[in-house]
């Protein structure tokens, strides 16, 4: 029991000397990188819900989409990093895409692409990023990442531990994902056009793709 | 690395979402500030996944597997969410998260309650003051 406490006691203090030699001001090459990108995420997010091109919008998402698979990649996380360039980049971005363009967005500046609530939305952003840098950064000021033993995020691990514990999970979201995709055919699918013979003055609440209104043009 | 890096960095790109969805009127813009707020608690859990793996020999991977599956139903929620936002447009012309008050309460509304709701409690305290509504009645309830 003491041999243990010692043992216990002198690795304790090892880490301890360990830490207080990793300060802030002397960042390893992976820290720099590191905060290289991550500047430029939180500019490309910033830009996001910023520009008044709804366009640009979707374009500087994807920088910072970009910008948070190579986070993962300076992790380890390779595999987490390129399903994010395939998913995020690749799918959910032209999803966005397609929606702006469905829904007539201008191209060029639009005027009021945010309301008028503004002021506010700034206050609450504000508190919420101060309290949780601060309960972070208090938190986890010496917790260190020690990314140079074995790959903890290769196709590998992830794919052994993906199918050996978590196989229910996955099943469960692929049903979840089948549900998600019929919901989605359901929701668009246009009920009039299965009935051309139904009369054109129907009731409003059938949905059956009426042309805009004058305000839909904007 | 230290883990403040990630935490930190995660910690205001959910801020920016937070901003764009209360501020952002375009319904699809809401969305993109949704996708900022997913990746935010995405890099949180990759980052304190990586951590607890190499500090406390963790073979689980909870983490990695909850970023998957959060990358998944998110992919889900954005077919779902165009879905009702290219049908909300096909209905009413706009895709305004302002504009649409259908079920919002205006003052104008509340007058309108509050004289219904009076004149139903002045109706009740009638029935209530003459229960019977003919002599006839009244004398079967008396029998």
């Amino acid at each position: 029991m003491t041999a243990l406490t010692t043992a216990a006691l002198a690795t304790a203090a090892r880490s301890a000397d360990a830490v207080q030699h990793r300060g802030f001001l002397s960042p390893t090459g992976v820290e720099i990188v590191f905060l290289l990108v991550g500047l430029v995420t939180v500019g490309a997010a910033v830009l996001t819900v910023t520009t008044r091109q709804l366009v640009h919008a979707a374009l500087w998402l994807v920088v910072a989409l970009g910008g948070i698979a190579v986070e993962y990649l300076l992790l380890t996380a390779e595999f987490i990093a390129w399903v994010q360039v395939l998913i995020y980049v690749g799918s959910v971005v032209v999803l966005l895409l397609f929606g702006l363009m469905l829904t007539r967005a201008p191209i060029g500046r639009s005027p009021d692409t945010d309301s008028g609530n503004r002021p506010v939305a700034l206050a609450v952003a504000l508190a919420t990023a101060a309290t949780l840098v601060w309960v972070v950064v208090d938190a986890f000021r010496t917790t260190w990442i020690d990314l140079d033993q074995a790959v903890q995020g290769s196709t590998e691990v992830t794919g052994a531990a993906l199918f050996s514990s978590w196989v229910l999970p996955f099943e469960a979201l692929s049903v979840l994902l089948l549900a998600a995709l019929v919901g989605a055919i359901v929701l668009s699918r246009r009920t009039g056009d299965e009935d051309p013979g139904a009369p054109a003055s129907g009731a409003p609440a059938s949905g059956d793709g009426a042309t805009p209104g004058p305000e839909g043009t904007r | 690395m230290h883990l403040a890096y990630p935490a930190v960095l995660s910690a205001l790109l959910f801020a920016i979402g937070v901003y764009g969805l209360l501020a952002r009127r375009n319904a699809i813009l809401v969305l993109m500030s949704v996708e900022l707020m997913l990746n935010a608690v995405n890099l949180n859990l990759v980052a304190f996944d990586v951590w607890l793996s190499t500090t406390l020999r963790d073979t689980l991977h909870g983490g990695q597997a909850l970023t998957l599956f959060t990358i998944a139903l998110a992919a889900a929620e954005i077919g779902i969410g165009l879905a009702i936002v290219l049908l909300v447009y096909r209905n009413r012309g706009s895709s305004d998260v302002d504009r649409l008050r259908d079920t919002a309460e205006t003052e104008a509304d509340d007058d309108a309650e509050a004289r219904a709701a009076e004149a139903a409690l002045a109706a009740d305290e009638a029935r209530v003051a003459t229960p019977y509504d003919s002599p006839a009645e009244k004398a079967e309830a008396a029998r």
